[in-house]
């Protein structure tokens, strides 16, 4: 098996949470001035899973989401990805269009403007911590929106892994608004190489 | 006995008439449906990449289109199929996200599309039909019964082959 996330110890994926839970915390803390209300947000999950099972974590494959995507530049390289549900992407798009809940039923070029900033500051937020705790300069790229099966969306980053190996470590998120019903999933999922230099640059050996 | 098998991703299943074989969520992904109409078996794939000898890690035939079709197509000729009446029908190869400079990596739904098409030549297989490229996702689902190959999107409707 030559698979470096196979190898990890408690240790480092205590590390890996760590991060996460800052990173989330950051995130979460944004969406939260952006759409004026309280975010709960779970203690981050990181988890080793089989490729096949990663669209399980939000639904199955053929569960309805909006997913924001986005690439990481930099010494360690990889995929943010935020995956809401259909249902959840339309509520948000209400808050942040100022319309009243369940009004938004298709979304035009503004809103899924709208969703890729949401996307966009996510992910810079949770990059800010992680090249905080790794002195590592980590950029996103520009943000893309698709709205479509879990599994279609996922089968993106997927196949990345899938060339070295057959698992992915996801760290992932999950955020609630206390009433509007918005449920969304946050994932980082380095490239191949990349956890290696994260934990290089953090120091956590074994 | 009627049975809806799944079809994981980086996975092949086999099976007879009546049942039916299904895989959820192709994007970039290809799903290719093998069939004899005459003995009423076929199997289907859900294949990410397309050359396992390009890869680093290639333990899973099953993920690659050169070897989960041969693999695939072994199994189905055990359960009764025969070489010359196989055909095959695929979907999937969509590029879900557009990027401005849309690296190789983006494009993989193209070559995984473009790598089954050339491995289904190579091993005489007929390629009847196919639904490929977009930037949708699709649902595969293959009849036993009648070799009928539906594929389902959310905003595309529903097709059969």
């Amino acid at each position: 098996m030559s698979e470096d996330i196979l190898k990890l110890s408690a240790l480092q994926l205590d590390a890996l949470r760590e991060i996460g839970n800052v990173g989330a915390g950051n995130a979460a803390t944004a969406l939260s001035q952006i759409i004026n209300r309280k975010i709960d947000m779970t203690v981050p999950q990181v988890s080793i899973l089989p490729l096949g099972d990663v669209p399980d974590v939000v639904g199955g494959p053929d569960a309805m989401v909006a997913g924001v995507y986005l690439r990481v530049f930099g010494p360690a390289p990889g995929s943010i990805l935020f995956l809401l549900p259909r249902d959840s992407a339309f509520y948000l798009v209400d808050m942040l269009m100022g319309r009243n809940h369940g009004d938004t039923q298709l979304l035009n070029s503004m809103d899924e403007s709208a969703l890729m900033e949401i996307g966009n500051i996510l992910a810079g937020a949770y990059l800010n911590a992680l090249s905080h705790f790794t002195k590592l300069t980590l950029l996103p790229s520009i943000p893309a929106l698709a709205i479509d099966m879990a599994g279609a969306i996922l089968s993106v980053i997927l196949i990345q892994l899938g060339q070295m190996g057959d698992h992915a470590l996801v760290i992932e998120t999950e955020f609630t608004t206390e009433f509007d019903g918005v449920k969304g999933h946050f994932f980082l999922i380095p490239d191949p190489g990349s956890l290696a230099i994260i934990m290089a640059a953090i120091g956590v050996k074994d | 006995m009627e049975e809806l098998i799944k079809v994981g991703m980086a996975d092949y299943k086999v099976g007879h008439s009546p049942s039916s074989l299904i895989s959820y969520g192709l994007g970039s992904c290809v799903g290719i449906a093998l069939y004899d109409p005459s003995t009423k078996v076929g199997g289907l794939a859900h294949i990410m990449l397309p050359d396992s000898t390009q890869a680093r890690s290639n333990e899973n035939p099953a993920k690659f289109a050169d070897t989960a079709l041969p693999f695939m197509f072994d199994e189905i000729i055990k359960l009764g199929g025969v070489k010359s009446r196989i055909v095959a029908k695929i979907a999937g190869g969509a590029q879900m996200f557009t990027f401005a400079n849309a690296t190789d990596i983006m494009r993989v739904g193209e070559r995984n599309a473009e790598a089954v098409r050339m491995i289904l030549k190579k091993m005489e297989i007929r390629l009847l039909a196919e639904d490929t490229g977009g930037n949708y996702g699709r649902t595969v689902e293959l009849k036993l019964d009648n070799g009928i190959f539906r594929v389902k999107t959310i905003d595309k409707g529903e097709k059969e082959f």
